[in-house]
């Protein structure tokens, strides 16, 4: 849940992070029965006990609630109360302590992978119970040499007590998958998986009836514990990166104020409004869907959807996409398309292209797993047929056949990849990069070039002052600038630190601030605004009665640590693009900064794409960051993506992976893990070949007894599994954050 | 060969009811949350009602 940049010490008492600026109504996320009403919150810094009831303390001090409990491994927390206590109330409570608070809908979208985990969970400690239990039984079988044939076939039998049901119910999930490739006519790993422990069960019972030396029950089990162990932690770590993951995007998630009929406002949720809603859209309120600009005057901050840095003017009849801020005043906008389909055709198009391109990607389990099984099943029919021809009786030649099968069983080779996986996904998921499908870091392992955005990916997104000015006059120019969400006000304000506002502020829109500073007018706004020559680039005129007009100048600053990043990417091998919307002038100054030769301006969502598409054509696998709107496209159709935790949803959604903090060296970070997990799948399936081509021979010949079928399978099982967890517990000295 | 029996009855038993116990222990939610709960065993006010 944490990421790695706020892990590091309780935030309590600090001020909230400069999210907590991006509007939300919590009354949009109340729910109400039986004379109470329940809210959903997502916590952001709350990492010990002391949090914890601190956090509890707060909520539960205020009038009317009754419950209040925070789930710590999630973050969430669940406040029930009677009466008419304001929900923001409650979140101002938890925010006052130094923690970030999100309204959050109720925990219901995961369900599907929480019942999955659970099920594998159950399966997986039935197949432990009965492989305890008939290692037991088994135990003087494998090594007494004088168990007398009535014994031994006791034991068998008791064995296939614990044997049978275990299998019939822990090996459902594999049963089922097998049956699901082989109706869409493809092979996948559990096909050989479970022909090999039920022919294994089937082969064992008829043994024991006829009183037989043999039987593989403790095999079969145990081949199924393994498996499930694999399968079990790979649902549970891909459902806690899914939760991280939409942690990220509640964090994002705005609410908004639709106008009834009457004019009267009520908070909704984004993900309600409908096309042709009236919303007030506030200052410093994020724009959920496409819409049209009614009336009112205001700074629009484009930087989510153009990448560009500078604010434009809003007039009536414009048409705002999703994703852009409003910052100086409350606009009224009517609402195009419902939020689920606020994205212009094109991209929306292109996106869909994106995914269906990445669903053809065939993964290297997969594979593997069809150059084995041909070659495993063609062995087990060879020994068949050669004990015949050698002239054994029927069933020991379907017998030593079988063991071919349980003796090579894909132990090793279906744990080879998913291990590497739980273990990859583990370790990013401790340095707060969360993947969001099963191939992702394989993808991310192949690519060879890198595409960034510019605006909020290689740069932070919000303009700093640049240039010397006088404390004293940055002291001056922040009394006005306190009182504006304009991120140039912003700049200047951050650069003198807290304190007053002048009297008599008043914002105009798209000109600028004007107020009283010791009885004098002054002015911070547009070159026009103040009666001064207009200037290129980012500027903001401050003018005073009886002082000189100052030009304060502003840049789009890049990441600290992204000159590093980027030579250590191409230290991996990797070449390095610049693709931005923004201006020209602008692109080719931060390219210059981060050391980035080849750059290009002014691209649009849809020349991104193309121009992705020129690239992979040429031959390169490219992988794309990026984190706005016009981003979306390319990063469906890119060979793998990456979007920074403040990305829209649309570019969350459409990447490999998101990566929460501040630092841009998550990037180096996670394509040098997933080129070493690539590595450890590779290791893992040349060690599981070799011991196949080991194993084969020695069950051909039918020297494999249950005990050296026992032995060698989970002797290579923990040999991959143990290669696999070198990924949790190896040094990332250098590339860690 | 008698003992056998018993011993076979006693590790069904057994085996049983540590898979149920599993279960319970699932199903009551005491997985739901370990950060927390390891945070709230140091907590020496009592819980609230």
């Amino acid at each position: 849940m944490m990421s790695a940049t706020t892990a590091s010490g309780c935030p309590s008492g600090l001020s909230p992070g400069a999210e907590a600026d991006i509007a939300q109504d919590p009354a949009a996320f109340v729910t109400y029965s039986r004379g109470r009403r329940a809210l959903d919150i997502l916590i952001r810094g709350a990492s010990c006990g002391g949090c914890l009831s601190k956090i509890e303390g707060a909520v539960r001090q205020l009038p009317g609630v009754e419950t209040a409990r925070l789930n710590l491994s999630t973050g969430r927390m669940r406040v029930e109360w009677t009466g008419h206590l304001a929900p923001g109330l409650i979140m101002s409570a938890i925010t006052r302590l130094g923690y970030g608070a999100a309204a959050v809908g109720e925990a219901a979208a995961d369900d599907g992978t929480a019942k999955t985990e659970r099920r594998l969970l159950i399966a997986m400690v039935v197949a432990a119970i009965a492989t305890v239990n008939i290692m037991v039984v088994s135990e003087p079988l494998w090594f007494a040499t004088d168990v007398s044939p009535e014994t031994r076939t006791l034991l068998h039998w008791v064995s296939a007590l614990f044997a049978i049901p275990a299998t019939a119910y822990s090996g459902r999930p594999f049963f089922e998958s097998a049956l699901a490739s082989v109706r869409a006519r493809r092979l996948n790993m559990d096909v050989p998986i479970s022909l090999a422990v039920i022919l294994a069960i089937l082969i064992s019972v008829y043994e024991t009836a006829r009183g037989g030396q043999y039987a593989y029950f403790d095999a079969s089990v145990m081949l199924l514990f393994f498996l499930l162990i694999g399968r079990f932690l790979d649902a549970r770590l891909r459902r806690r990166a899914y939760a991280a993951a939409n942690a990220l995007a509640a964090l994002q998630t705005a609410t908004t104020t639709r106008l009834g009929p009457a004019g009267r406002a009520e908070a909704v949720r984004a993900s309600d409004v409908q096309q042709g809603d009236i919303l007030l859209i506030a200052a410093g309120e994020r724009l959920a869907v496409d819409a049209e600009v009614i009336t009112g005057a205001s700074d629009i901050d484009l930087r989510m959807v153009t990448g560009e840095v500078v604010p434009v003017t809003a007039y009536a009849g414009q048409i705002i996409h999703a994703g852009a801020v409003n910052l100086t005043a409350p606009v009224r906008v009517r609402a195009l398309a419902p939020a689920s389909r606020s994205l212009a055709a094109d991209v929306a198009r292109l996106l869909e292209a994106g995914e269906q391109k990445k669903s053809a990607y065939r993964r290297l389990a997969d594979r593997a797993a069809e150059a084995y099984i041909p070659q495993v099943h063609l062995a087990a029919a060879a020994t068949f047929i050669g004990w015949l021809a050698a002239g054994a009786s029927l069933s020991q030649a379907a017998f030593t056949a079988i063991t071919v099968l349980i003796i090579t069983c894909p132990c090793a080779i279906a744990l080879a990849a998913p291990m590497v996986q739980v273990a990859a996904a583990g370790r990013l998921f401790r340095h707060g990069a969360y993947l969001s499908s099963g191939d992702a870091l394989e993808r991310i392992a192949g690519v060879n070039h890198v595409v960034f955005d510019k605006t909020g990916t290689l740069t932070l997104g919000d303009p700093g002052l640049v240039g010397v000015y006088a404390p004293e006059l940055i002291g001056r120019a922040a009394l006005l600038a306190r009182a504006s969400r304009h991120p140039f006000s912003r700049a200047i304000a951050e650069a003198a630190g807290p304190g007053p506002v002048a009297d008599g502020v008043s914002e105009h829109p798209g000109e600028g601030v004007s107020g009283r500073i010791d009885g004098r007018m002054a002015r911070l706004g547009s070159a026009q605004f103040c009666g001064q020559a207009a200037l290129p680039g980012g500027v903001l005129w401050f003018v005073m009665e009886g002082s000189d007009p100052v030009a304060f100048r502003f840049e789009d600053r890049l990441r600290p640590d992204t000159r590093r990043t980027i030579d250590r990417l191409r230290k991996m091998g990797l070449t390095v693009e610049l693709l931005s919307g923004d201006s020209e002038e602008r692109v080719a100054r931060t390219a210059a900064e981060a050391g980035i030769g080849t750059w290009s301006a002014a691209a649009s969502p849809v020349a991104k794409a193309e121009r992705l598409a020129a690239l992979e054509r040429s031959g390169l696998r490219v992988l794309m960051v990026g984190d706005g709107l016009n981003d979306a496209a390319a990063l469906a159709g890119a060979h793998a993506s990456l979007a920074p935790g403040g990305a829209v949803d649309v570019s969350r959604l459409a990447s490999d992976c998101v990566y929460a903090g501040d630092s841009l060296a998550s990037v180096a970070l996670i394509v040098r893990l997933a080129r070493i997990a690539r590595r450890r799948m590779r290791e893992n399936f040349a060690f599981a070949a070799v011991y196949n081509i080991l194993a084969i021979p020695v069950a051909v010949v039918g020297w494999a007894t249950p005990v050296v079928a026992a032995a060698a399978m989970s002797l290579s099982s923990a040999v991959v599994v143990l290669n696999a967890l070198r990924l949790s517990v190896m040094k990332l000295e250098e590339a860690a954050s | 060969m008698i003992v056998l029996a018993y011993m076979l009855a006693a590790a069904m038993c057994l085996g049983a009811l540590g898979l149920v116990a599993f279960i319970w222990s699932l199903r009551s939610g005491q997985f739901d949350d370990p950060a927390g709960a390891a945070a709230r065993i140091l907590e020496d006010h009592d819980p609230a009602p």
